[in-house]
């Protein structure tokens, strides 16, 4: 009788043991790693040396004002908002964005932007204020020109405008539409006025994006179902309720610190770089070539609004990541910045021009490693079972919970 | 009779913990052990002796950074004119450094400033740096685990 009972409870604590290994438990090193990507590890709001109305009230009030106005495009009707839905994560769920026409990328989220070095999924601009600047002479996007929006603000913010950024200079000489990527009549007005014309043009819509960053800087990520699971982790209580992770979610944390490798690159509390990767990404039939990084290091060194221009309210000493920045190298080909992963498993479609429609083929993607259709990819192809991509995806959502 | 076949359902379920445990253990290639972190290290055809440290320490994953390279002859005399140029990467991901760092000041006793160094990912970097003086040129690589 004694033995029967004592065999019953080797059993019933080997059985409770198998429980515990199936993944409650995490090894010290993964427990580090789950909390260096959870939110209570991201740091303070670094400050933007470049635009120093970055943390201007009035200067955030006013780019929240510009970034829903729609007069702030060449039809009328396309504002930041337009494609930055601001109850939509600030994205607008479309393969390619669309404005006053068709974009060739994909809409990139807002949250935690602000903490990141580079721009776009290229990395075509280096500061906050210099990416807003970008889709507003864009003719597939906002499609105006900097003399527009230099009268815009002049006509319809003039008080405002003035408090922040002090005396609007003189426009009477200005055409109404001037700018280097406009029209080819708009492009003809601007380079027919005198650099000092342009510089006070510039000066103004320099400003124009500097208050855009000004409130951009306020959206911040939000806390997720995962960040509560990695608290109750990292002061070692037993998560309760919702925050308690199922199996499955528990396996794919796993397996996305692990074996899958995803936090080589989608890695700290943003879930990413901040760098560039080919991995081999399929190019979209009918678009025109897209080498990444390649032409983003370009036309990020090329652009007058960069850490080193004079627009820049920041030394040279402020602008390591343009100095010393990767300028040539097949590293560079169709390479393209991890996005953060907050937030992603409620906002298909996925890459950079809006090539998977949902998880699973991110995931298949990800295991397959299929070559690069230019460069090299730097994926190495996974085995994941259909359970383990199940398990994967369901430690995505918690990050979108 | 019962009692030993509970017996067996232990064992055999004590078996299973210890081969999931087994299998469950992280493979990765050369573990933080086993590779050579010595920050002082000689060229690869001896023609110098670097050494290699963070200006400032606490460097953290992500930031950019700078380094101070020591370049001396092996005879201990601090190399003073020296050409240098920094690469390297993660032998293990196919890539480079995500930046493109830079000697950046020379200063005195054979001691280099290195600016715009960063360690993008956790893992096993490579830090290179090609030497040249009146000496020749010379090249030696570091091993950083982050």
């Amino acid at each position: 009788m004694e033995s029967r009972r004592s065999a019953w409870f080797c059993a019933v604590a080997s059985l409770l043991l198998l429980a515990s290994c199936s993944g409650e438990s995490f090894s010290d090193a993964e427990k580090a790693t789950i909390a260096s990507m959870s939110l209570a590890s991201l740091l303070p709001l670094p400050a933007d040396p470049t635009n120093k109305y970055a943390d201007d009230p009035a200067a955030a009030a006013l780019g929240a004002t510009l970034f829903f106005d729609q007069r702030m495009s060449s039809d009328g009707v396309v504002s930041c908002g337009t494609c930055h839905l601001i109850d939509r994560q600030f994205q607008d769920d479309l393969p390619r964005g669309k404005g006053v026409g068709t974009t060739n990328r994909r809409t990139m989220p807002l949250a935690g932007a602000a903490w990141g070095p580079w721009f776009f999924w290229d990395g075509r601009r280096d500061s906050l204020w210099a990416q807003a600047l970008a889709p507003l002479e864009d003719q597939r996007e906002h499609a105006g020109t900097r003399a527009f929006y230099a009268h815009f603000v002049a006509d319809e913010f003039n008080e405002r405008y003035q408090r922040i950024f002090g005396p609007l200079p003189d426009l009477s000489s200005v055409p109404k539409q001037a700018g280097p990527f406009g029209k080819p009549a708009e492009q003809t007005a601007w380079n027919a006025m005198s650099p000092d014309r342009q510089d006070a043009v510039n000066r103004v819509f320099s400003n124009l994006g500097k208050a855009i960053a000004a409130f951009e800087r306020s959206i911040v990520p939000e806390e997720t179902r995962f960040d509560r699971f990695a608290r109750a982790l990292a002061a070692g209580k037993p998560a309760e309720g919702d925050v308690a992770f199922s199996g499955e979610e528990i396996a794919g944390l796993k397996l996305f610190i692990g074996k899958a490798n995803c936090s080589t690159c989608h890695t700290g509390p943003r879930l990413t770089d901040d760098s560039f990767h080919n991995t081999g990404v399929p190019v979209v039939p009918g678009l025109p070539e897209d080498l990444g990084r390649e032409t983003g290091v370009k036309q990020v060194d090329a652009d007058p609004f960069n850490c080193l221009g004079k627009f820049s309210d920041a030394g040279p000493e402020a602008c390591g990541e343009l100095r010393f920045m990767v300028k040539e190298g097949a590293a560079l080909t169709r390479a393209y910045k991890p996005p953060s992963l907050r937030g992603a498993a409620t906002r298909p479609p996925y890459m950079h021009a809006g090539q998977f429609a949902t998880l699973e083929e991110v995931v298949d993607h990800y295991s397959r490693a299929p070559a690069a259709p230019s460069g090299a990819t730097e994926l190495h192809p996974l085995t994941l079972s259909e359970r383990e991509r199940q398990q994967l995806i369901a430690f995505l959502k918690t990050l979108a919970e | 009779m019962k009692s030993t076949w509970l017996y067996v359902l232990a064992v055999v379920v004590l078996l299973a913990v210890v081969i999931g445990a087994y299998l469950a253990m992280p493979s990765a290639a050369p573990t933080k052990s086993e590779i050579d972190e010595s920050r002082s290290r000689t060229t690869a055809n001896g023609l110098y002796v670097a050494a290699i440290e963070p200006e400032s320490p606490g460097m953290k994953q992500g930031e950019l950074h700078s380094w101070i390279l020591t370049v001396k002859t092996p005879d201990g005399k601090p190399v003073d004119d020296a050409k240098i140029t920094v690469g390297g990467g993660m032998p293990d991901h196919n890539h480079g450094l995500p930046t493109s760092p830079e000697v950046t000041q020379y200063l005195g006793e054979g001691r280099y400033r290195i600016d715009g160094v960063k360690f993008s990912m956790s893992g096993w970097w490579e830090l290179r740096f090609d030497i040249s003086s009146a000496a020749g040129s010379d090249t030696v690589t570091f091993n950083l685990v982050m």
